[in-house]
């Protein structure tokens, strides 16, 4: 099976270009052999040379640090560390420790005010994410802290999206407040919020419907559920939280840029970290925007949700653990 | 915002005398901004290295063509490798095996699998007149098989009836057997999301494939996926034998470099691509449009989508009936016009456009400027209805009145006026082209290599276009992607 794909895929390679594919492959194999091991095995103990750091701002860039970051990291070991002898942990702890300050200052979880009652979190994202697998993540937790959570189902428009989060409503042992079928989002939150009040809830979780940054109509509804909710209390909504998928690469940068000039981002979840991707945009938006980073997302099931831990984070993209 | 590379090499190149062949050292100048134009738009470091060896081996001794500057040239070699790597021929999905064809759809978490499910299966329904029926093996996600029974009731599609507590591995089975008995042209198989790294689901998958033979494997893949996209790619090839990828979300600013990752790691084609959330948001794949994003030239579909989100719709609208018929007068010219100022005037359009530091330099020493606009409009309003309607009527004697009436001199008038001729013209060729290429000829016109001789009536020639255009026709957002050339429009 796997031959015959093969083989269609040279065949798509006419005469005029002969083999690009077959070519590109091979030197693929050998460029990703050399990389493969990640920095360990890079060098044993050897001059930091040029050579050497451009490697490592090689092995920086394939974790999403983004170009201009991993220079910047790179220029910082170079000029603690040229021409000395070094040794592959030496130079990945270095590294951590780097990026780890960059990290530590935005590692807050999420605190909930309980003199709100209810503190209102709004989770906002482009589509896919992880925005309604977080918010029952994010249940459980205070649910596990014995705090009383009301859930909002604001995804108005995607299929069975209402569905999706009145099962984690179920897995949670939390109400989900949810409006018939393509109601709007903002009435909805509206009277999700009148609901938490009245039940005296501690927090209440507003799911929202994916939407990409760049769509200026989708934005403003998102304005919108806030200047709603905003109506029945002015600081509410009091975190709004953006999810962003560790896979996604530089385009974060524009996302974060977006969402937190329209909507006032206070804090950002990074989920899927459980895959390949390093997420190492983070140090770059650290770096750039300092907003808080609550919780990772390490898998699919209720238990999956783990605080930020900066200086773990920058271990793991170093490789070191 | 960002400068397109076009800008970056014009700077490169900047002590290079124009003529001659690319040295290999000029090459190899440009060539680094190149490799970070790549890196910035996510194609995978991998990926780059090989692909910057194959474009410097193309480029270095190529003559540099009169009309354009060597940085010009070298983008233009990039791009051309780049269209070329990404797949210059479309590639359907293929439906030519024996009844009931199972098409299998895998990815990663959130990826748009189920929403690709849905609209492959409608577009196979409607335009292709198959018999489509859908199944979803997903056990895990909360309510993600009545997801996909709901999409299949908003598309009329057919979907298995889903059986408490049946396995993925049943279900395919069920799905095949159920599409060979009811007369099914299709069966679309839709997965649950899954880490390539996930040894059990992985397994799984490949138990899916073994059991039905997918006659496609399609890889969604979202355009924002940063480095990681050679990973899952490459695994994903491995043990389900993927035939094709999609490309989802390309409607997001995403510079989209993991499509080349992914074809450079898998050498399957890339068949469609996501623009959406709603169920007609499936295209065939452009690589042009694609290469043009991931090269940073200035994104001409955001150019035009801007330009359709700002200018006021009724008014476009008349103007593109007026465009069609062919009659075009001076009233349509000043309303154009206030549109472009509206739309943020010059400034605003050319960010969006390709080498846009010099242009705008260029543009600043040509004295084309917004006031340039005011000028222009307030020459216009200076005529009577008469004259708007009918530029024969402007002999010498009216022209100056109008200069005076503008504040403005004779030379103005004659050069609005040309402008008006070339416009004029512009429209014709749509009416008779079709709106789109004509639209797209006018900006390629502008971008394009001829730029630091161009004279203010090209410039807005190409801009008229645009306004008339840019929001009258509904379908806009849909553009030909091939048609687009980035920057060398009219070299
Ligand atoms: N492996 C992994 N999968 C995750 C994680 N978080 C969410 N997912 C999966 O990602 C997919 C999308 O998650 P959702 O919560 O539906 O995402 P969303 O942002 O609400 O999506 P839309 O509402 O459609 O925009 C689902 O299959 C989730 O199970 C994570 O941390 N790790
Ligand atoms: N803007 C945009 N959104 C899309 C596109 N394709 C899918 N989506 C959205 O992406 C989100 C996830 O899509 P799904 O189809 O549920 O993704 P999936 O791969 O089936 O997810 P899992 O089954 O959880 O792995 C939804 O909000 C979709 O509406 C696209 O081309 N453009
Ligand atoms: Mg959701
Ligand atoms: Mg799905």
């Amino acid at each position: 099976m796997s031959d015959e794909i093969e083989q269609t895929g040279a065949a798509q390679d006419d005469a005029r270009k002969p083999g690009w594919l077959a070519r590109l492959r091979q030197g693929l194999a050998r460029t990703s052999a050399k990389l493969g091991g990640g920095i360990i095995g890079l060098f044993t103990k050897r001059k930091l040379d040029d050579a050497t750091l451009e490697e490592l701002e090689d092995l920086l860039i394939q974790a999403d640090l983004g170009v201009k970051t991993a220079a910047k990291l790179t220029a910082n070991l170079a000029r603690e560390r040229f021409d000395k002898e070094v040794t592959s942990e030496e130079v990945r702890q270095a590294f951590a420790d780097d990026i780890a300050e960059i990290l530590t200052p935005v590692a807050l979880p999420l605190a909930i005010d309980p003199a709100l009652k209810p503190h209102v979190v709004l989770v906002v994202g482009v589509n896919g994410t992880g925005k309604t697998t977080t918010i029952g993540k994010l249940a459980k937790q205070f649910r596990d802290q014995k705090k009383k959570v009301v859930l909002a189902a604001g995804d108005t428009f995607r299929a069975a999206a209402v569905e999706q989060l009145k099962i984690w409503g179920e897995r949670t042992g939390c109400p989900v407040i949810a409006g018939p079928e393509n109601c709007d989002a903002a009435s909805l939150a509206f009277d999700a919020l009148k609901q938490a009040k009245a039940d005296g809830a501690d927090v209440l979780l507003i799911d929202t419907a994916g939407r990409l940054h760049n769509k200026a109509a989708l934005m403003d509804e998102l304005k919108k559920v806030i200047r709603v909710i905003a109506k029945m209390d002015p600081a509410a909504p009091h975190s709004t939280v953006l999810v962003l998928d560790a896979t996604t690469g530089q385009n974060a940068h524009a996302q974060v840029e977006t969402f937190r000039s329209m909507v006032n981002v206070t804090g950002l979840v990074m989920t899927k970290l459980d895959g390949t991707a390093r997420g190492g945009v983070v140090v770059a938006l650290a770096d750039a925007f300092g907003l808080p980073v609550h919780a990772v997302g390490v898998g699919e099931g209720a238990d999956d949700l783990r605080p930020f831990d900066a200086n773990a984070f920058a271990r793991n993209l170093m490789g070191l653990e | 915002m960002f400068d397109g590379l076009t800008g970056k090499l014009g700077d490169v190149f900047e002590r290079l005398k124009r003529r001659g062949a690319l040295s290999e050292s000029d090459v190899q100048a440009a060539m680094r901004e190149v490799r970070v134009a790549l890196l910035e738009a996510d194609v995978a470091l991998p990926v780059v290295k090989d692909f910057i060896a194959q474009a410097t081996e193309r480029a270095i001794g190529k003559e540099v063509l009169r009309s354009v500057t060597p940085g010009q040239m070298v983008v233009k070699i990039v791009h051309d490798t780049l269209v070329e790597m990404l797949g210059s021929e479309p590639e359907p999905v293929d439906l030519n095996a024996p009844a009931p064809v199972p098409i299998l759809m895998v990815g990663l978490q959130g990826s748009g699998k189920t929403t690709t499910t849905g609209k492959l299966a409608r577009r196979l329904t409607q335009r292709d007149k198959k018999k489509v029926l859908m199944a979803s093996l997903d056990v895990y996600r909360p309510a993600a098989q009545e997801q996909l029974r709901i999409l299949g009731e908003q598309t009329g599609v057919a979907t298995l009836p889903v059986v408490k507590g049946e396995q993925p591995v049943s279900i395919a089975k069920r799905a095949m057997t159920v599409g060979r008995l009811q007369g099914y042209d299709v069966v679309m198989l839709d997965t649950a999301g899954r880490l390539h790294i996930d040894e059990a689901l992985m397994a799984e998958v490949a138990a899916i494939r073994e059991t039905v033979d997918p006659h496609e494997v399609l890889l969604v893949v979202d355009a924002m996926t940063g480095q990681d996209a050679v990973n899952v790619a490459r695994t994903f090839k491995e043990r389900v034998g993927v035939t094709g990828i999609v490309m989802t979300r390309v409607d997001g600013d995403a510079r989209g470099g993991a499509a080349l990752s992914m074809r450079g790691v898998t050498g399957c084609p890339i068949k469609l691509m996501g623009v959406g959330e709603k169920m007609d948001a499936l295209e065939d794949f452009h690589p042009q449009r694609i290469a043009g994003r991931i090269l940073g030239m200035g994104d001409v579909v955001s150019l035009v989508e801007k330009a359709a989100e700002t200018i006021d719709k009724d008014e476009a609208e008349k103007l593109a009936r007026k465009m069609s018929k062919g009659d075009f007068d001076l009233d349509d010219m000043a309303s154009q016009l206030r549109q472009l100022r509206k739309m943020g005037g010059m400034g605003g359009l050319m960010g969006l456009l390709p080498g846009i530091g010099k242009m705008q330099k260029q543009m600043a020493g040509a004295n084309i400027d917004e006031k340039m606009l005011v000028r222009q409009e307030a020459i216009i309003t200076s005529m009577t209805k008469k004259e708007r309607k009918d530029i024969k009527l402007l002999n010498a004697s009216r022209r100056k009145r109008i200069a005076a009436g503008s504040g403005t001199s004779v030379q103005d008038v004659n050069r609005l006026l040309k402008q008006y001729q070339d416009m004029s013209r512009v429209m014709k060729q749509m009416g008779k082209k079709g709106m789109l290429k004509g639209l797209m000829g006018g900006l390629g016109g502008m971008g394009g290599g001829g730029m630091p001789q161009m004279p203010p009536g090209g410039l807005g020639g190409g801009l008229g276009g645009l306004g008339g255009g840019g929001s009258g026709l509904p379908g806009l957002p849909k553009l030909p992607g091939g048609k687009l050339p980035p920057g060398f429009g009219r070299r």
